[in-house]
């Protein structure tokens, strides 16, 4: 009650020393709308699937850190939110598994490599020639094995790269022949194609749900064991099957795809702080209006709509808000905003603007030319908080 | 003879406000169950909801929530929104996954809030 707790960044817990000091708050678990994420997520979801939820042991993590971080050096635009993204993973909570995937699913080469160099640090001769990102990545995308099992995976691929190594061929098919050979054959094709199954899966689940930008999905990876299970039986394939051989082939063919396809819309993350003890401080408004082409004006009142409450634009620029919100609650609002008054519609592009004719708003596409009308913004009911006595009406 | 005061159609009518009409179409919020969330004091929360069709009786559903989700909640006349079924607490999901349950389509309801 008497001091803050410097060390603490959960705003929960703040909140519950100050009012309930130290008790359990009874209406605690229902009356919160601010749940934070669990600090572990169980990789395996409730139907017994594994998933692969990012790293779990703080060896996998540091591995993965490195490599996001290259990856994301690499393509910043892949990953909406892309310093957030960073830093919620040295909060340790593994969320991101799109981007995890694609990440892994690029063959860039340079990067992952040099990561697989620090992880293993024998492997240190091999820095120049790009290896076979196949297996690597069915390696770190198998999450069915815990990390001893991968360590194991690991040394596998290790030996199997010095063996290639003896012979000394730089030749990067002959390379990746060798590499079929060792291995027996449906192995390395069905990790294979279950590793760009779920890259290429979780494309298209974004892009159905009309590509959120920061997005943070968490459909659960498809296995790649049953990748071609017609072969086995009699039956004619179903089309979610083709399809997924196709996409399989199609990454596999030109690996080149998926980094392009990574082109999306980057917007800073919203910084907000506390300002005193009941507004919120939302510095950079102004800064994601501009990147997404849309008044201040117009996305702020769809923040106060949405978040139901009021506020006011400082001398800085900076939007205050009245109540107590976090950072992850205004970028949910921004996504939302983003994905009905932002984003086209016909071609997902975010490359649009915001016109206003005979009192309806208007978005028209600048890559496709589709224009579509949105709805107004309209804050709706307002329950009454607060005094009673401070409402003179009421 | 033509006179155009006898013709039965008159070129000059009011063919209806066309604005009206695309604004009907376009900010038409008034298919869509809205479930909104408010900041009270403290880490209280409030949740309304507004919108619900007149086929379903608002004073039974609220009822059915208050015992569902065992908390407290009102019934507020609104001028403009009508019946809003008020509730305390962030019900949002469970408002949303009760009414699915019931039968409406989950399209027609609109979740706000962060």
């Amino acid at each position: 009650m008497s001091e803050e707790p410097l060390f603490d960044p959960s705003l929960k817990k703040r909140k519950k020393k100050k009012t309930v000091a130290f008790s359990e708050d009874p209406l605690g678990a229902d009356a919160d709308p601010t749940t934070p994420a669990p600090e572990s997520i169980d990789d395996v979801t409730a139907d017994g699937v594994a998933v692969n939820m990012g790293s779990k042991t703080l060896h996998e993590q540091l591995a993965s850190e490195k490599q996001s971080a290259k990856v994301g050096g690499e393509d910043e635009e892949e990953n909406e939110f892309g310093d957030l993204k960073k830093k919620k993973k040295k909060k340790t909570i593994p969320l991101d598994l799109p981007e995890e995937g694609s990440g892994r699913s690029t063959p860039v080469g340079e990067g992952d490599d040099l990561d697989f160099s620090d992880l293993k640090k024998k492997k240190k001769k091999k820095k120049d020639i790009p290896l076979d990102l196949p297996e690597e990545g069915s390696g770190a995308a198998t999450p069915v094995e815990g990390a001893a099992t991968e360590d194991l995976d690991f040394s596998d691929l290790k030996k199997k790269k010095k063996s290639s190594k003896k012979k000394a061929n730089l030749d990067m098919e002959a390379f990746e022949r060798e590499l079929s050979e060792s291995k027996t054959k449906e192995e390395d094709e069905g990790e294979e194609e279950g590793e760009a199954n779920a890259a290429a899966f979780n494309d298209i689940d974004e892009t159905e749900h009309g590509e959120n930008p920061f997005a943070r999905s968490e459909e659960p990876a498809h296995q790649g064991s049953d990748s071609e299970p017609w072969l086995g039986s009699d039956r004619d394939y179903t089309y979610p099957e083709l399809l997924r051989r196709f996409y399989s082939q199609l990454h596999a063919a030109n690996p080149t795809l998926l980094a392009n396809s990574g082109k999306r819309y980057v917007i800073a993350p919203p910084s907000v702080a506390r300002e005193g003890n009941k507004k919120t401080m939302f510095a950079n408004v102004s800064d994601i209006c501009k990147r997404m082409h849309r008044p201040p004006e117009h996305a702020i009142q769809y923040l106060f709509a949405e978040l139901g409450t009021t506020g006011s634009v400082d001398g800085a620029g900076r939007l205050i808000i009245r109540g107590k919100f976090q950072q992850k609650q205004i970028e949910n609002v921004l996504r939302h905003y983003i994905t009905e008054y932002v984003a086209c519609k016909m071609c997902k592009s975010h490359d649009t603007l915001l016109t206003k004719e005979n009192r309806i708003f208007f978005v028209s596409c600048e890559s496709c030319g589709s224009r579509r009308s949105v709805n107004a913004i309209k804050t709706g009911f307002q329950a009454q908080v607060g005094k009673r006595i401070k409402n003179k009406t009421g | 003879m033509n006179v155009q005061n006898f013709a039965t159609f008159d070129p000059f009518a009011d063919e209806g406000d066309a604005l009206a009409a695309a604004n009907q179409d376009v900010g038409s919020q008034s298919n869509y169950i809205h479930v909104r969330v408010q900041q009270r004091n403290g880490r209280k929360t409030l949740t309304t909801l507004q919108g619900l069709p007149k086929e379903y009786d608002a004073k039974k559903l609220l009822k059915a929530f208050k015992k569902e989700f065992a908390c407290n909640g009102t019934l507020v006349d609104d001028e403009e929104a009508g019946q809003v079924i008020q509730l305390q607490g962030d019900q949002r999901q469970k408002i949303s996954a009760f009414l699915v349950e019931e039968g409406i389509p989950r399209a027609t309801i609109k979740i706000h809030g962060f």
